[in-house]
């Protein structure tokens, strides 16, 4: 069974309102990624991860313990636990992924510093001052709590100077790109996605790659932002054979994510029906979305494999 | 059966010009090409909104909750129905009045 709506909400958003993500990260493990990179700090492009691929791994690890709430004498304390929660981080407690897990996901970033460097982009990075976008409280309707985390993101853009953010996830870049203009005054940050810098910039690869490989569009990217021409490009010209499956581009088909927090088991299933779409296109699928990431690779087990496209990219452009 | 009729709840919904419920026509699309399948149905729920009927829509939590704003429906809508953010109204509505979340 889920857990109650309104307390699973609740606790999302006291954790945005008192800790600045639905998800309260340390510095130390959202920042983990930039090690080693020797990232400028300041200046007036940054690279910007809104924590979504950090966070992938605990919420992860927060819906398998919901699961076994539901499922258990504890569901009917949640209202109790989100009571609690205001107090001391039970979410903290909830999720703890291995360091091999945030490994994946840590991953992620990394690669795109890599990619960028290559295609000759000057950016630095906020480090602990990369804050979540906020997206989930947006999704959910907790528009006042949103209002006021944006007002904070945008605040650290105005104190460091920041004109224009590279984002890697769909979720992110549309938070900054089309929500925030809507409901911030004087916004107007330049926000554009890695896939589309990459795009415009034409780099010719140097190693070419092979072999077929399905598309997995975003929801958020295709039909929000619409960005689906960018990562075909980038692909197409890396030597990969792209296979369409049946929803795809700006028909493609949700990989469940947006509703895990809430109704895990509905997401699962909707995981499983675009797993057959895409395992009937190939093996291997490429993804650009951390939530797309995690649902559909849950869902496929060892059935078909996943690649976030950067991985791809990476191995092509900046090997 | 009897429902209690807010005949301003339209109104008190549209926080912005992009919450346009009264575009639907009740074609169905939206309902038939839902990844969801029957756990949504965008035009029963703004068909309770346009006729003020404000506690079914506070009784369809799980549904309102259920919608993954992937926007297939939206893309599909011969009417321009604005189905995501409509839908994230609902939601809104719903945290604040029944959640009581971000309410002063």
């Amino acid at each position: 069974m889920p857990l109650p709506t309104g307390d699973v909400i609740g606790i999302l958003a006291d954790n945005l309102r008192l800790r600045r993500s639905v998800l309260p990260l340390s510095a130390k493990v959202a920042t983990k990624w930039t090690e080693g990179l020797g990232l400028r700090h300041g200046g007036d492009t940054m690279l910007y991860t809104g924590m979504m691929y950090q966070l992938i791994p605990y919420i992860e690890g927060l819906v398998k313990a919901e699961i076994k709430f539901g499922d258990s004498w504890l569901a009917k304390y949640t209202g109790l636990g989100r009571k609690v929660n205001r107090v001391v981080n039970i979410s903290a407690f909830m999720a703890r992924p291995s360091a091999a897990e945030r490994a994946v996901y840590d991953q992620v970033p990394i690669n795109v510093v890599h990619l960028l460097r290559k295609a000759g982009v000057e950016f630095g990075a906020l480090f602990e001052d990369d804050l979540y976008s906020g997206a989930l409280a947006y999704d959910l309707g907790a528009d006042e709590v949103l209002l006021e985390h944006a007002r904070r993101v945008h605040a650290v853009f105005r104190k460091r100077g920041v004109k224009t953010v590279i984002t890697i996830d769909p979720h992110t870049t549309t938070m900054l790109r089309s929500v925030y203009p809507k409901i911030l005054e004087g916004y107007d940050i330049e926000v554009r996605s890695y896939l589309e810098v990459l795009a415009e910039k034409g780099m010719a690869p140097s190693m070419m790659l092979s072999g077929d490989v399905a598309i997995h569009d975003s929801c958020v990217f295709a039909r929000y932002e619409g960005i689906v021409d960018e990562p075909r490009e980038l692909l197409a010209a890396a030597g990969v054979t792209i296979r369409d499956p049946e929803n795809t581009g700006r028909q493609t088909w949700c990989c469940g994510g947006p509703v895990e927090s809430l109704y895990p088991a509905k997401a699962a299933a909707n995981a499983e029906k675009r797993v057959a779409q895409l395992r009937a296109a190939a093996p291997d699928a490429v993804t650009m979305c951390p939530m797309c990431f995690v649902n559909l690779s849950s869902a496929a087990g060892d059935t078909m494999r996943f690649k976030d496209i950067s991985q791809y990219l990476r191995e092509a452009y900046a090997s | 059966m009897t429902a209690l009729v807010n005949p301003g709840l339209a109104e008190e919904l549209e926080r912005s010009d992009e919450f346009n419920a009264d575009a639907c026509m009740n074609c169905g699309v939206c309902s038939a090409i839902c990844p969801m399948g029957v756990d949504v149905q965008p035009r029963k729920l703004f068909r309770y909104v346009l006729l003020g009927m404000e506690d079914r829509v506070k009784a369809e939590v799980e549904p309102v909750f259920s919608c993954l704003l992937c926007k297939m429906c939206e893309e599909n809508c011969p009417s321009g129905v604005h189905i995501a953010e409509n839908v994230r109204t609902l939601r809104h509505h719903i945290v604040r009045t029944v959640f009581g979340i971000g309410r002063g």
